[in-house]
């Protein structure tokens, strides 16, 4: 994994890992590697891996059972809040992008809608 | 736990180290930055008392460094230190002779994973091959404190991997480890903390994740800050 010079390490791992939660590769009540395995994996230092956990599980993504181990949430709810959560900031990433080039929110929906019926003719769409 | 006291080392009209001063912390990984020649090596190696210094010193636990804080202090130095008849078991064996706290296991699972095997002759090694060999003695010891000089340097990106999942392993709440290294980029996501040494004198120290909280840069930017073209340290 690729990591962004200006902010916080522990930050770009939570988002990698709630965008497993989202797209299904980390299943609801599954159970999270232990810190080390983290690290290992990440290829990250432990205090940030256990940090990573501590504010997963603040923010309920995930939690630990005593003795056991951390866990994915097993709130169908708590998913569906975080994928629009993911969703919202490409859309705000991306009508930024729009606006730094002068165009406005309605033009750039315009365009969307465009582009996408342009690429169903293509028969690229989905 | 090992803490460097206002050392200063010189050798006849240079001055390797002036007036260095750092704390270590148990469950910490730090990253010891600078150019060659800027004084990295000699403190590593006035840490476990292999080189004595001119004014101050190492303290181990509170108490100064010597043949008692080896026994929980690993170091791995840059030069190869094994005879050459030697067989990579013949280094476990070695090691397991020395150090109270080595275990052969560890070190069959290191060799074993690093794609090594036992009858391989040291002098037959190549470069990568024998840094792999120097980590997985150096790592099988249970020490407290791990000194690594230049573990990544001249050796693969699939080796450097190697070491770095090793270094991570033997990571623990009451361990410390110290990484010297001018590969900058590779350590930055494993350490907490980075050492930056510049013509003899600790610029600075600064934690990885703070830099980047409080400060909005990385390791590598303050690196290039500190040793880029007239370079001074911020704080």
């Amino acid at each position: 994994m690729d990591y962004n010079p200006a902010l916080p390490i522990y930050l770009q791992v939570m988002t990698a890992i709630k965008h497993d939660i989202v797209v299904g590769r980390l299943a609801l009540g599954e159970k999270m590697p232990s810190v080390r395995d983290l690290a290992i994996q990440y290829t990250i230092n432990p205090n940030t891996a256990g940090r990573v956990y501590k504010e997963l599980e603040s923010e309920g993504v995930c939690f630990t059972r005593r003795g056991m181990g951390t866990f994915v949430t097993e709130e169908e709810e708590k998913v569906l809040q975080m994928k629009e959560e993911m969703a919202g900031d490409l859309i705000s990433q991306f009508l930024g992008g729009m606006r730094r080039l002068g165009i406005s929110r309605e033009e750039a929906i315009g365009l969307v809608a465009r582009y996408q019926s342009k690429a169903d003719a293509d028969g690229n769409g989905k | 736990m090992l803490e460097c006291r206002e050392i200063t080392k010189i050798y006849g009209r240079k001055t390797a180290v002036d007036n260095v001063s750092f704390k270590l912390e148990p469950g910490k990984i730090y990253a010891m930055l600078g150019p060659n020649g800027s004084g990295k090596t000699t403190l590593m190696k006035m840490a476990v008392g292999l080189v004595k210094p001119s004014s101050g010193g190492f303290y181990y636990n509170g108490k100064p460094v010597g043949p008692e804080s080896r026994r929980e202090v690993a170091y791995m130095s840059t030069e190869p230190y094994f005879y050459n008849w030697m067989t990579i078991k013949d280094v476990g064996q070695y090691y397991d002779d020395f150090f109270d706290d080595f275990s052969m296991e560890i070190y069959e699972r290191l060799i074993q994973r690093m794609e090594l095997s036992e009858e391989m002759k040291t002098k037959s090694l190549s470069s990568g091959m024998m840094a792999k060999l120097k980590i997985a003695v150096t790592m099988a010891r249970r020490a407290k404190v791990y000194l690594l000089d230049e573990p990544l340097n001249g050796i693969d990106l699939l080796a450097r991997d190697e070491i770095i999942r090793s270094v991570l392993e033997a990571a623990g709440e009451d361990t410390t480890l110290v990484i010297s290294s001018h590969l900058v980029d590779e350590l930055e996501k494993v350490v907490d903390a980075a050492i930056f040494i510049k013509e003899s004198h600790l610029v600075e120290m600064c934690g990885v994740e703070e830099l980047r909280e409080e400060r909005g840069k990385s390791v590598v930017d303050l690196y290039r800050e500190i040793y880029g073209h007239g370079g001074e340290a911020t704080c």
